[in-house]
């Protein structure tokens, strides 16, 4: 009650804070990072982690889990590597396909009563599989306009910023702050309340699953953008890291609450992480165990903010 | 007559019926030929997916979210651990077995601290932990392959009558998981609190400790399953627990486990476990590119659940 800024406002100013303090330390490392060039190279690789950690925010949204959105993303660079640089008509079917397989899933998990972790487990081989059936052996070449507008050079701010920041913005609108957005959300709180009120579940969970598979393709075609050819195994960490990102933004893994900014911001900050450690000159071999660390200290932090959370 | 008709609504009668009916395919499709080999070899690597399915299989009973996705870090570490310290002395052998259990106890407790502690989802909490666990085990190996005691391997790999010795260890160690479940208080603690905890807790099932003995007992079998599967394949690779990851949770499902947790089988999970096996030998023999075969068998088990469920709704 004397508390000067109460606790929900302090959650949900953990994810930018984190992001801040770790970009800061970066600075005082290596602060030839604090340029248009240093920025530009040190977040290009956060844009398609954000996209994939935003298409594993529809998912949770609706209280199911997606383990297979790292396969899938390589499979999308695995065709836009191939299908949409040789034959752009037969590459935009495909990546139209794969969008509407995911509303597919979406509906068979929700039909079936499915355990969705088992499902996309399932689904991870599948991607998997097709990805090295479209691209044997590492290689393929970008699309021009997706190599262009991955590299483009706005003045002033980098283009992975603006990226980052229209994303997240947009989601938000989409998600948050629209009408449709509330009642997509409502099936992860209340499933019943919705289906009672008139809504159908069954196309709430498949708009979710197929907004998952647009922001994975657009993650797969970001990805190809970047590193201009592609292969099989290209994104696979993209599985774990898209849900380590949208927990370290403030979602929830039950109950429709999850926040696009957010996830966006834990996506950059996962990202961040990787090239923080390797400014430390930590010893490599403890690389992977220090993000876990990182990880596991955000999550503390929050338990103890929500202690007051229940305590008020 | 009843008999068999109560055999046939059993969840586990499925799992067995795929194994028998992949390696008929398979026994089939080479006219006999290597039927007993792929057999064999299939108890072996199936004994090997039946020890961690044990553990995972308590784990996934205890209700939604309970996964432990920390089994391949832990193997890694306990087999890379328990190889370097044995450095290949037969006199170590005991000494390497009990470091990879130690080990597998210390992710154990670390894992349900952070459950209990950071109140995280245990996929989170299993998740952040592994990635330490693997940090360690690169570390601490720095890349080498040490070799097991020739003891070791010998035993990993030895025969009675054709019958490859550590299946044989593997069926004891399922029948205790057997009676475990069904026959103790913790056992069935576990099935209680997946079907609802508040009722388990109000009926004074001590839940807290039946979760934390639970990822013990889970972490532990992989550090077994780390130090045999070193010993097997000739040292600790850093990548060895990699499959196992969607096996252990793969086996436990098809073997007709309830993923939604309360319901539990042990004999589902050697049938699963052969059915894995058979069916990825049997893409093989029919000529199927890694491609197709990751494919088929992603399409398969999601069958195997659709199929499972509706059996399930129907009863």
């Amino acid at each position: 009650m004397s508390a000067p800024v109460s606790p929900r406002v302090l959650r949900a100013l953990l994810p930018p804070l984190s992001l801040a303090a770790l970009l800061i330390a970066i600075f005082w490392l290596q602060p030839r990072t604090m340029s248009y060039f240093g920025l530009n190279l040190l977040l290009n690789l956060a844009v398609p982690i954000a996209l994939a950690t935003i298409a594993q925010m529809f998912i949770l949204c609706v209280n199911e889990l997606d383990l297979s959105i790292g396969a899938f993303v390589s499979l999308v660079a695995c065709i836009t590597a191939t299908w949409l640089h040789d034959a752009p008509l037969l590459g935009v079917l495909a990546l139209a396909g794969l969008v509407a397989a995911y509303a597919g899933l979406g509906a068979l998990i929700h039909l079936r009563n499915l355990p969705s972790i088992v499902v996309t487990l399932g689904m991870s081989f599948v991607w998997l599989g097709l990805a090295v059936l479209v691209l044997p052996t590492p290689g393929g070449a970008a699309p021009d306009y997706i190599r262009s507008l991955m590299t483009l050079k706005p003045p002033i701010v980098p283009f992975p910023i603006i990226a980052s920041v229209v994303l997240a913005l947009a989601v938000h609108v989409l998600l948050m702050r629209s009408a449709w957005g509330t009642v997509l959300r409502g099936a992860g709180g209340n499933p019943q309340a919705l289906a009672r009120a008139g809504w159908s579940i069954l196309r709430i969970k498949m708009t979710m699953f197929a907004l998952a598979g647009f922001f994975g393709v657009l993650s797969g075609m970001a990805l190809v953008g970047l590193t201009t050819s592609a292969d099989a195994n290209i994104a696979l960490r993209y599985t774990l890291l898209s849900i380590a990102g949208v927990i370290l933004g403030g979602g929830e893994f039950v109950g429709g609450r999850v926040s696009p900014i957010g996830a966006v911001i834990g996506a950059v900050t996962l990202a961040l992480a990787g090239s923080f450690l390797s400014f430390l000159r930590l010893n490599p071999d403890w690389q992977i165990g220090a993000q876990g660390a990182i990880l596991i200290l955000v999550l503390a932090l929050r338990v103890l903010i929500s202690r007051g959370e229940v305590r008020r | 007559m009843t008999a068999t008709l109560n055999l046939l609504k059993q969840p586990w009668v499925w799992a067995w019926v795929g194994a028998l009916g992949v390696w008929g395919a398979t026994a089939a499709f080479t006219g006999g030929q290597g039927a007993g080999e792929v057999l064999r070899a299939a108890l072996t690597f199936g004994a090997f997916y039946v020890i961690v399915a044990l553990g995972q299989m308590f784990v996934v009973t205890l209700g939604p979210g309970n996964v432990d996705l920390s089994i391949p870090a832990c193997m890694t570490l306990a087999g890379t651990v328990a190889m370097k310290t044995m450095a290949g002395a037969a006199a170590m052998i005991p000494v390497g077995l009990l470091i990879a259990l130690g080990i597998g106890l210390v992710v154990g407790t670390v894992n349900y601290a952070l459950i209990r502690l950071l109140r995280i989802p245990p996929i989170i909490a299993t998740l952040s932990s592994s990635f330490i666990y693997q940090s360690a085990a690169i570390w601490w190996n720095r890349g080498l392959r040490v070799k097991p005691p020739a003891a070791l391997a010998d035993f990993t790999t030895a025969k009675i009558a054709g019958v490859p010795v550590i299946a044989l260890c593997v069926a004891v160690l399922a029948v205790a998981g057997h009676v475990l479940l069904t026959r103790t208080l913790y056992g069935r603690g576990v099935v209680a609190i997946g079907q609802n905890p508040r009722a388990a807790h109000l009926a004074g099932v001590g839940v807290e400790r039946i979760r934390a003995a639970t990822y013990i007992l889970s972490a532990t079998l992989a550090g077994l399953c780390g130090y045999l599967l070193a010993g097997f394949s000739g040292g600790a690779a850093l990548n060895m627990g990699e499959e196992y990851l969607l096996s252990s949770i793969a086996v436990v499902v098809i073997g007709g486990t309830s993923v939604a947790g309360g319901f539990a089988n042990v004999p589902g999970l050697w049938g699963a476990a052969l059915f894995l096996f058979l069916l990825v030998t049997m893409l093989n023999t029919f000529g199927a590119g890694a491609g197709v075969r990751m494919v088929l068998t992603g399409l398969i088990i999601i069958g195997v659940i659709v199929a499972a469920s509706g059996t399930r709704r129907r009863t």
